[in-house]
């Protein structure tokens, strides 16, 4: 069984491996279920369409990243005991995207402030030297350069648009402005990640990730929030309190009925 | 957006290189640019295509039905206007 705890990241090249990528399919997964409870609440239907299709994307993509962690680790644990059968602490994913769909503007700004790290991440997995997940982050960035694009023409045209959607909008990127410092910070994971397998660099992709971010919200004409206490812990398994309720709902038919399937 | 509705575009689909865009249907959005995405969401999900044309709906000069009698009638009895009155040359194939 994987250890969760963060005094044990000291730990061999493939467990480093198999960690990170259940961080990367914690992360989908969860905002994938986020944009699955909102299915049937579009604001248009073909935004309803938009909404659905990149919940899909997350759930193949973590479907991608739980499959080679359950392989390599050579238990026989598959994508669906990664999903249904682990506590709410064994999960590794940012409190960002696990943090409450709440209006459409709060949903794109968690969206945005998530995806154009997300992508940044993806590309520097391409170069990294263990070949199935540089595969599995090249299939997976088309992906998001498209949720990318949604999102941001999204954000331009709530934060560029009437008064109250400009408010609104702002409101939403201040509030989760606060749960993206673990995303830019490294821990002893990213560091083994970076180190073992030519993993993604955080400094780098700090500074990428704010210039980015900068130039969006210049854009839609939304300031940029100050330096201020940043929320962390998610990728260590401790999560805000709105995340107990969504595994609760995600994992209750596995839970309730121990191995049923379709 | 409930008290208003964004305009209809109309959705051309072209399905592989070569072919020309066919109509697949009609999306609403704000702007020319969303209504590209919302084609792509709403008809290209299952890999229909490889380009997408949107034209605004009221841009569009449709025939009128009522002329369609003097429009479209007399070409039904001009089968000579058909190239089915040659024998095709061995070999070729397409013509």
């Amino acid at each position: 069984m994987l250890s969760p705890g963060i005094e044990q990241f000291r730990m061999n090249k493939e467990e480093a491996l198999i960690s990170y990528l259940l961080r990367l399919g914690d992360n989908a997964l969860v905002l994938g279920q986020r944009l699955i409870e909102i299915v049937a609440n579009g604001p248009e239907l073909e935004e309803e369409l938009a909404n659905a299709n990149i919940a899909l994307d997350y759930l193949g993509q973590a479907r991608m990243f739980y499959s080679y962690a359950g392989e390599l680790e050579g238990n026989g644990r598959g994508e669906d005991d990664f999903a249904f059968l682990r506590d709410e602490h064994e999960f590794k994913n940012f409190l960002l995207v696990e943090q409450p769909n709440g209006n459409f503007a709060d949903t794109i700004a968690r969206q945005v402030l998530f995806d154009v790290f997300y992508r940044l991440q993806l590309d520097a997995l391409i170069l990294c030297s263990d070949e199935r997940l540089a595969e599995i982050a090249a299939k997976s960035v088309k992906e998001i350069l498209y949720h990318l694009r949604h999102g941001k023409q999204w954000l331009i045209r709530l934060g560029d648009g009437t008064e109250k959607s400009h408010q609104r909008i702002t409101k939403s990127v201040q509030k989760f402005w606060r749960y993206t410092g673990e995303m830019l910070s490294g821990d002893e994971l990213d560091d083994a990640m970076k180190k073992e397998w030519n993993g993604p660099d955080l400094k780098l992709l700090k500074d990428e990730w704010r210039k980015e971010v900068a130039v969006i919200l210049n854009e839609a004409t939304i300031s940029l929030p100050g330096e201020q206490w940043m929320a962390a812990g998610g990728k260590q398994g401790h999560h805000t309190e709105h995340f107990g309720y969504l595994i609760a709902e995600m994992q209750y038919m596995q839970r309730a009925y121990p191995g049923a399937s379709w | 957006m409930a008290d208003q509705n964004w305009p209809l575009y109309e959705v051309f689909i072209r399905s592989r290189s070569g072919l020309s865009h066919k109509h697949a249907g009609s999306v609403h959005a704000a702007d020319d640019q969303m209504a590209i995405d919302h084609a792509r969401d709403v008809y290209t999900r299952r890999n229909e295509g490889v380009s997408i044309w949107v034209v605004k709906s009221s841009e569009i000069i449709a025939s009128d039905p009522a002329e369609s009698s003097a429009l479209f009638e007399p070409a039904a009895d001009k089968i000579y206007r058909h190239p089915t009155f040659y024998e095709i040359p061995d070999g070729v194939e397409n013509l």
